[in-house]
């Protein structure tokens, strides 16, 4: 057999080859900074994903219409471009909200931030796979790094634990997404998912019992990672293990990856399987919900609650998923920069509330806050609002996009049980309010703040009530987003 | 030459011995060992329908699993590592702080 390898476009391979640079730089840098000043190390990496981000920028208008390279394995769009400047902020505000943190848990590490931008790697690799085997080699790059990070107070006895839990779940799933790719590569003769939806259109298979056990391998490999039931059980352990910016991390970037990795396998891949995949998203979702809201009612731990939270939230993403169709896609993409504001800023504020031997994730460390600390309490009701959904938060406009698409596509049962859940949304968010606002301080120990705390927590603050008041400049990047998407698909 | 069929069988029969060990037993690191049980069948049927088909791409993703794999060895054992210096213990059930 005579293999001949063309030489790829590389240019369109830039902000991953930064990417790489800058990680593998970063472990480098770290061998000559003396130990107590860490710090730099993550100044050196905020800069570097700010590069990042604007080199992917500016691809923005280039890429009206998608290119692909590495024989047509890497694809680059503007749905891919808009999920790559998610992962990017979501990296940059983690990073911001690391650097206090690590000092008081004593580990101050450079690997911290190299590992998170091989993490952030993964995840941009992860949305431009046209192919299974890349989208694959993304998830793993992705989730190999985090599995170290949520484990990364190695001392601390919760976070190994929550470390190992996300492991060992990790990889079991992720073999049976392996065998999901193998189905598929069975029944089609391929992995691309241009010549995937191709042999199925060409020779019927649309319901062909192999392709559609494939789709179920496929849908649990990326629910877990999208913390969808019945896959939603490690997320309050991890979450609350986990060192709560890596928490926050976890809660928005491999919940986004997964999210475009599932829309562009079900859309661009098995589009065919639709009658399938809806009925099994369906089910799914509604479970997803309704667990994910109905667990948080009754948590003590914030950390736990914003687990149950993301769940939730998860469910309501996969209604614009089901929806297939442009508001869809364009909801998907407006509520996950919606949902990167509120739900690092809410993580911020547990990590602002660590205090001497206290984590700062109890719902009594809430206490009294309006007192003590009223701006602080302030920014927590506008994160609280944005979660709950209610105007005028950017959380609000992301959930009407969401519902509305799936009303659009006939979704009625399902959007009313979504808002049924907003309500019971409301109840545990606001138990945090309460404890604001209605209940007097304990005398506690110093707050920790930390300036780039403060910065992050002001930039998503903002934000979340800028993009509610004026969502237009987002909602019409999301609208070129879902654009450019739903065409290729016809 | 053996049939496209044996082989699938065959890997799926791995592939179920894998799952339920990972599913049930206690030891971590036998959950591991069975993990691996379980890529190593996805790898067998890979390369079973790469020859049927007579083109590479099941070789590649073979090959991909298999560095995958010891990467998720390394970083799997280094966790178990560290959990056991905490808790002196590899027993799943008995790692349980966190829960509900």
């Amino acid at each position: 057999m005579n293999v001949t390898v063309p030489m790829p476009n590389l240019s369109l391979v830039v902000p991953e080859i930064l990417m790489v640079i800058l990680a593998c730089g970063l472990l480098l840098v770290d061998l000559f900074i003396p130990k107590d000043r860490k710090r730099v190390v993550g100044y050196i990496a905020l800069a570097g994903v700010v590069v990042v981000g604007v080199v992917t920028a500016a691809f923005w208008g280039k890429m009206a219409q998608p290119a692909t390279t590495f024989s047509g394995t890497f694809v680059l769009d503007r749905f891919a471009l808009f999920f790559k400047e998610v992962f990017l902020f979501t990296t940059g505000i983690t990073i911001l909200i690391s650097l206090k943190y690590l000092e008081i848990e004593k580990v101050s590490l450079g690997e911290y931030y190299a590992l998170m931008l091989f993490c952030t790697l993964g995840m941009m690799i992860m949305v431009s796979g046209a192919d299974l085997i890349v989208i694959y080699l993304g998830i793993e790059t992705m989730a190999l790094s985090v599995y170290v990070l949520a484990g990364f107070m190695k001392f601390d006895h919760k976070c190994t634990e929550a470390a190992l839990k996300y492991f060992l779940l990790g990889v079991f799933i992720s073999g049976i997404l392996l065998y999901g790719i193998t189905l598929i590569y069975a029944a089609t003769g391929s992995t691309q998912l241009a010549q995937v939806a191709a042999v199925i259109k060409e020779k019927g298979l649309a319901k062909n019992p192999l392709l559609v056990l494939a789709m179920f391998m496929l849908a649990a490999g990326l629910g877990l990672e999208i913390a969808m039931a019945p896959f939603h059980f490690w997320a309050p352990d991890v979450y609350e293990g986990a060192p709560t910016p890596i928490t926050a991390f976890i809660s928005v970037a491999p919940k986004a990856a997964a999210f475009a990795a599932l829309v562009r396998i079900f859309y661009h891949g098995i589009q065919l399987l639709e009658p399938q995949w809806q009925i099994l998203l369906w089910i799914i979702c509604a479970v997803t919900m309704t667990i994910g809201n109905v667990t948080a009612l009754m948590q003590q731990n914030v950390k736990r609650m914003l687990a149950y939270s993301s769940v939730a939230h998860a469910g309501y993403i996969l209604l614009g998923v089901l929806a297939a169709n442009q508001v869809g896609v364009q909801g998907i993409a407006f509520y996950f920069f919606a949902y990167a504001f509120m739900n690092m800023g809410a993580f911020g504020l547990v990590i602002y509330l660590r205090r001497e031997n206290i984590v700062g994730d109890d719902i009594d460390d809430f206490k009294g806050l309006a007192q003590t600390h009223p701006l602080l309490a302030v920014i927590m009701v506008v994160f609280l609002l944005s979660l709950a959904g209610i105007p005028p938060t950017a959380g609000f406009v992301g959930k009407f996009l969401l519902f509305a698409a799936a009303i659009k596509a006939g979704f009625y049962w399902l959007v009313a049980l979504a808002a049924l859940n907003s309500v019971v949304a409301l109840f545990y968010y606001f138990r945090i309010a309460k404890a604001m606002y209605m209940q007097s301080p304990e005398p506690l120990p110093q707050l920790s703040p930390g300036r780039g705390l403060v910065l992050a927590l002001v930039v998503v603050g903002v934000f979340t009530l800028f993009f509610g008041i004026y969502p237009q400049p987002l909602m019409s990047l999301a609208k070129d987003t879902a654009h450019t998407f739903m065409m290729f698909l016809s | 030459m053996i049939p496209l069929s044996h082989i699938i069988i065959f890997s799926l029969i791995i592939f179920t011995i894998g799952m339920v060990g990972a599913l049930s037993r206690r030891n971590v690191f036998i959950v591991l060992m069975s993990i691996e049980l379980m890529l190593n069948a996805v790898n067998i049927a890979l390369i079973g329908v790469s020859s049927a088909m007579g083109n590479l791409i099941g070789q590649v993703l073979a090959i991909f699993i298999i560095t995958v794999a010891a990467g998720e060895a390394a970083v799997g054992l280094a966790i178990v590592v560290a959990l056991y210096r905490n808790r002196l213990t590899v027993n799943v059930d008995a790692i349980n702080l966190l829960k509900w």
